[in-house]
């Protein structure tokens, strides 16, 4: 028997398919929210500035270009599924499962450099609000990696391949969210 | 599986990266000229183009039925909304029968603290 995720387009498209987009519309309210209220502080004190110069915009951007190739792999990877080759869109999704741990080894040494220069969640607003933007994001990462890996072990056996794009589009979007992250917390100084 | 797959196979995936890889290089580069408008258009309207971009080439949202981009639409709306009601309360001192004594007290001493040192320093 076919799940319903596959089978059932009430809605004009797979429901696996709606339910990823609907998480998606639900993820862009968290992070706006939080994105939103890091932007008025920002407006209004001086001292996020200041806080914001100890950031390393190297480290950033290395991150920001990590995630844009894994976006890339996860992209091939669902072309390779439309073209039904499961075991080539697997070899994609574990080179974009190697982007989420890239990404989160460079944040874990920037995180360790931070925390030992002083800077913890408690320092003040500024970096609560950097800790808990880029942790949140990196709980996304986690949760995405460890989703591609059950995607990737079916794709390698050409078994449920339109999960791909399921994965794809939500690592699309984390990937979307680092885009507008790295930029106020990295650049703007 | 989409029912688009034809016309994605039209997009050059590799050159979309490359040309997110571009104008990343740019976001990173234009806060180095101190221009604040500069600054400005290269690190956030860059990352509103970088983000269009991937939505539309990678998550080939243009290609999915129309309602799921209103209902992206409607999220970001909801956003902007958030951000209206809010923001008075959380960047001016003060407003109707309210104020913020400790911003207030912290503003002056950071005033306080920046004319003594143009003192000083005259």
């Amino acid at each position: 028997m076919r799940p319903i995720a596959t089978t059932r387009s009430a809605a004009g498209m797979p429901t696996g398919l709606l339910a990823v987009w609907w998480v998606i519309a639900s993820e862009i309210v968290i992070f706006g929210g939080l994105l939103g209220s890091y932007i008025m502080y920002r407006l209004a004190h001086d001292a996020f500035a200041a806080a914001a110069a100890h950031t390393n915009t190297a480290i950033g951007a290395t991150n920001t270009l990590v995630l844009l190739t894994s976006s890339l792999f996860a992209v091939l990877g669902h072309q390779a599924a439309e073209q039904g080759n499961g075991p080539k869109a697997g070899r994609y999704l574990l080179a974009t499962f190697g982007g989420a741990m890239t990404f989160l080894i460079i944040k874990s040494f920037e995180w360790t450099h931070e925390i030992r220069e002083g800077f913890t969640i408690s320092s003040s607003g500024f970096w609560s609000f950097y800790y808990t933007a880029a942790g949140l994001h990196a709980l996304h990462v986690i949760a995405g990696g460890v989703i591609m890996l059950f995607v990737a072990k079916d794709a390698f056996r050409n078994r449920e391949l339109h999960r791909v794009e399921l994965i794809g589009i939500y690592w699309h979007f984390v990937d979307i969210v680092w885009i507008f992250l790295f930029p106020l917390l990295y650049i703007a100084k | 599986m989409s029912e688009h797959a034809e016309t994605e196979h039209h997009i050059n995936y590799v050159r979309v990266w490359a040309y997110l890889v571009v104008l990343l290089a740019i976001s990173v580069a234009g806060p180095m000229l101190g221009h604040k408008v500069v600054t400005l258009i290269t690190a956030f309207g860059i990352a509103v183009v970088k983000a269009v971009m991937v939505a539309r080439n990678f998550m080939h949202i243009n290609l999915a039925r129309r309602y799921v981009t209103y209902l992206m639409m409607t999220m970001l709306v909801f956003m902007l909304l958030f951000f209206a009601g809010v923001s008075p309360d959380v960047m001016k001192l003060t407003g109707h029968n309210w104020i913020k004594p400790a911003w207030i007290e912290a503003n002056a001493a950071a005033d306080a603290a920046a004319a003594h040192g143009e003192a000083a320093h005259e």
